[in-house]
């Protein structure tokens, strides 16, 4: 047993309002920069859609994650080391820009200059690559925003898989929740397995997957690796970037910006302790839908006094071990089992975990025709089909999800029984095998979610094992390239690229 | 005057150059690794890709790798095996086929270079001096062909190995022993040798970066520490195997 620590993220998406707000701050933050202009660290799709960029669940086409070979052992699905180097000079496995959307800005300088015009002057696209004229835009990262767009293309969506999906097209029938996106900051990232520079890596202290900028050589591999396509390709720095989990607030002990930013308040961070002596073992898990136990298999209990021991031999300080008591993803994804994996099938084993959410209640259970299961409503009668969230979290096994939603309906149930009838009905949480003071703790960290509750996150020990006095004077965060971007300072290896050599267009 | 020319173009040039490939590169790697990169257009195009680069590298490189061989391999270990005729033959050919693969990949690339709007704008003028130099390169390599095939007894061919070998040897041979030879040859060695000049000022700087180590990477995943260092070396992140 080799224990190491990692900081984990929940979403709770029963109260996501797909307000974007994490998307806004975080590009404001890390991508407003020339080459980022079309990446969004964190974005937030409507379900059921194909998603940006289009169709990134569809393996078949993408060839993200892992593959798991007739000998047991698991490869990168665009392949092994020799493939990947073979495909080096042209992946074939790689989107384009235009899978994800082509980067624009709008001539607001028309607005005020406009001579007098008989129609009103309006600020017409332009694009941020080439600066030419956009006549049309195709795709975004929240194209189909509120369902957007025509069922016959949502539809594509690979968590269809197993539903007679045709009558969610029916006004009647239709259903719909967000899915904010992030960096799944994996155990076992398939972007680091594929970068043949070995500049991608996972730090130890706080498993936060990182791409060395100074190391990257531009192979672009890792954007085919990752299913969930969350690495993007600088196009103006030639180099992928990819979220950070916001490393320096998390080192200092704060909340991503993202999580910090949330208005419903959907985010939580804490400490989990996992065995990075089996993450091979459970990633090569035969069943995929087997999958998901067998990453809480090696996620480790803090309060065991083996796993105490082993952890502080293995380095792990006393407040990140507190911080793991206290660990509100421990609690939601291991103690109510609640919150899930996001498609666990692609065997990267993600530490970005969501609860799902429930839905209003189909019409045809209101009217009596189905199941009230002794005060609760059948689960089976939600709006959103179960097996819908089945194939998004938990690889189409629907008792996992079932178990977890039954679970948030009977702490509604309790809580309105104890709030409102002033009675404590401890059958309710026997019934889905919790007990009342579970409960309790489950409307506390999930309903109430007061920030200390939300966001458990320990300081990084830097002074064990970095000399302060080396790093004074130091620029701190940088895009590689010490305290100055290539492209700004004048240097011999550098170069104008004709887009920037003339005035600026103004960005986005 | 003639003289003169060819001694600065033949002897003192090729060790410029040289130097400028060698220095320049140590210092971009050591000073400027965040410029150091493949430069990869394919994201922002897909088209002509396909083909186009893989024809023009797996081109390139068997052109290389030929080039390297067939000119630096001293006379008495290649005559154990063949004739100077033969190896001559099987230079015109197998480089032939090559270069005609890499010509078709790289007209591509020129192509999809000067002509995509997208990639145009986004390109630095050594982007596309590169392809340029490198397009009209390989034309005068595909060039000098017929002339070699005039002269099947790989005369001209042991001058330029000659040559070559007293370059890199350190014991440069007169200038004067290249007059002889046909226009074509001659500017390609010059274009050639300016190729190593703007090296380390361009993307080709990729071509270090090879990434053949990765084939021999332990695992797959990559973990790195900054714990249990030894305090002297703390602060520098160490790249150590998780499996």
């Amino acid at each position: 047993m080799k224990i190491r620590a990692q900081i984990g993220m929940v979403l709770n998406l029963d109260k996501c309002i797909g307000c974007h707000t994490c998307s806004v701050t975080c590009k404001n933050v890390w991508t407003n920069r020339e080459g980022m202009e079309y990446a969004w660290f964190n974005n937030v799709e409507t379900k059921p859609g194909i998603g940006y960029p289009k169709d990134w669940e569809n393996q078949d086409k993408w060839k993200g994650g892992w593959r798991r070979k007739s000998n047991g052992k698991i490869e990168p699905r665009i392949g092994g080391k020799w493939r990947i180097l073979a495909n080096i000079f042209a992946n074939p496995d790689m989107p384009e820009i235009d899978d994800y959307y082509e980067p624009f800005t709008f001539d607001y300088e028309h607005l005020q200059k406009a001579p007098e015009l008989e129609a009103f002057p309006t600020a017409r696209p332009r694009s941020l690559i080439t600066g030419e004229r956009m006549e049309k835009i195709e795709w975004g990262p929240n194209w189909e925003e509120i369902l957007g767009g025509e069922f016959a293309k949502r539809s594509k969506d690979a968590n269809f898989e197993g539903i007679q999906k045709e009558m969610y097209g029916q006004f009647e029938n239709t259903f719909m929740m967000y899915l904010p996106r992030l960096c799944e900051h994996c155990l076992n990232p398939t972007c680091a397995a594929a970068c043949p520079s070995g500049a991608i890596y996972k730090r130890e202290e706080d498993g936060i997957v990182l791409i060395d900028q100074d190391k990257c050589r531009g192979w672009r591999m890792c954007v085919s690796a990752c299913p969930y396509k969350k690495i993007y390709f600088n196009w103006s720095s030639g180099k992928s970037e990819k979220c950070i989990f916001c490393y320096p607030r998390i080192e200092a002990g704060q909340p991503t910006v993202c999580s910090e930013t949330c208005v419903g308040r959907i985010r939580y961070l804490g400490v989990m302790l996992f065995d990075a002596d089996r993450i091979q073992e459970a990633a090569s898990t035969p069943s995929e839908q087997n999958l998901y136990e067998a990453q809480m298999d090696i996620f480790l209990d803090p309060n065991d006094p083996a796993v105490i021991a082993q952890a502080r031999a293995d380095g792990i300080s006393e407040n990140w071990l507190e911080a793991a008591r206290q660990s509100p993803i421990w609690k939601m994804a291991m103690e109510w089992k609640v919150a899930f994996p996001l498609h666990p099938e692609y065997r990267t084993l993600p530490m970005v975990w969501y609860v799902p959410p429930l839905s209003p209640i189909t019409a045809a259970a209101e009217a009596g025709k189905m199941g009230i299961d002794g005060g609760m409503p059948d689960v089976k009668s939600l709006r959103i089909p179960l097996k819908y969230l089945a194939n998004l979290l938990t690889a189409g096994d629907e008792a996992p999800i079932a178990r977890g939603l039954e679970r948030m309906l009977a702490m509604r149930a309790y809580m309105r029984a104890k709030t409102v009838d002033g009675v404590i009905d401890e059958a309710i949480a026997r019934r889905v095998g919790l007990t009342a003071a579970q409960i309790e703790a489950m409307y506390h960290v999930m309903a109430i979610a007061n920030y200390e509750d939300r966001f458990v996150i320990p300081t990084t020990h830097r002074e064990v094992s970095e000399d302060a006095y080396e790093l004074r004077g130091s620029c701190g965060f940088s895009f590689g390239d010490g305290c100055l971007p290539s492209d700004t300072s004048v240097n011999l290896f550098g170069g104008v690229k004709a887009k920037n050599d003339k005035p600026k267009l103004g960005a986005l | 005057m003639r003289d003169m020319i060819f001694q600065v173009l033949f002897v003192w040039y090729p060790y410029f150059c040289l130097t400028a490939f060698l220095f320049g590169s140590l210092i971009r790697f050591d000073r400027e690794q965040y410029s150091w990169k493949a430069s990869s257009s394919q994201f922002l195009r897909k088209r002509q890709m396909r083909w186009g680069s893989n024809l023009f590298h797996v081109g390139i490189l068997f052109l290389f790798f030929g080039h390297a061989a067939g000119l630096l391999t001293p006379k008495f270990i290649y005559t154990l095996f063949l004739t100077v005729e033969q190896k001559q033959l099987i230079a015109i050919v197998a480089g032939g086929i090559a270069g005609s693969l890499c010509f078709v990949g790289l007209s591509l690339l020129l192509h999809r270079r000067l002509f995509d709007p997208r990639i145009r704008q986004t390109s630095t003028t050594m982007d596309i001096a590169v392809l340029a130099i490198l397009w009209v390169q390989l034309c005068l390599g595909l060039l000098t062909l017929p002339f070699s095939l005039s002269h099947a007894d790989g005369s001209v061919m042991l001058i330029l190995a000659h040559w070559a070998q007293g370059i890199v040897t350190l014991q440069p041979v007169d200038g004067a022993t290249l007059q002889g030879l046909a226009w074509p040859y001659l500017l390609h060695l010059v274009l050639g040798m300016t190729i190593f000049l703007i090296f380390p000022f361009s993307r080709l700087v990729h071509v270090w970066s090879a990434p053949v180590w990765y084939l021999g990477r332990r695992g797959f995943q990559l973990v790195r520490t900054r714990r249990a260092l030894a305090p002297r070396t703390a602060g520098r992140s160490s790249t150590q195997p998780a499996e």
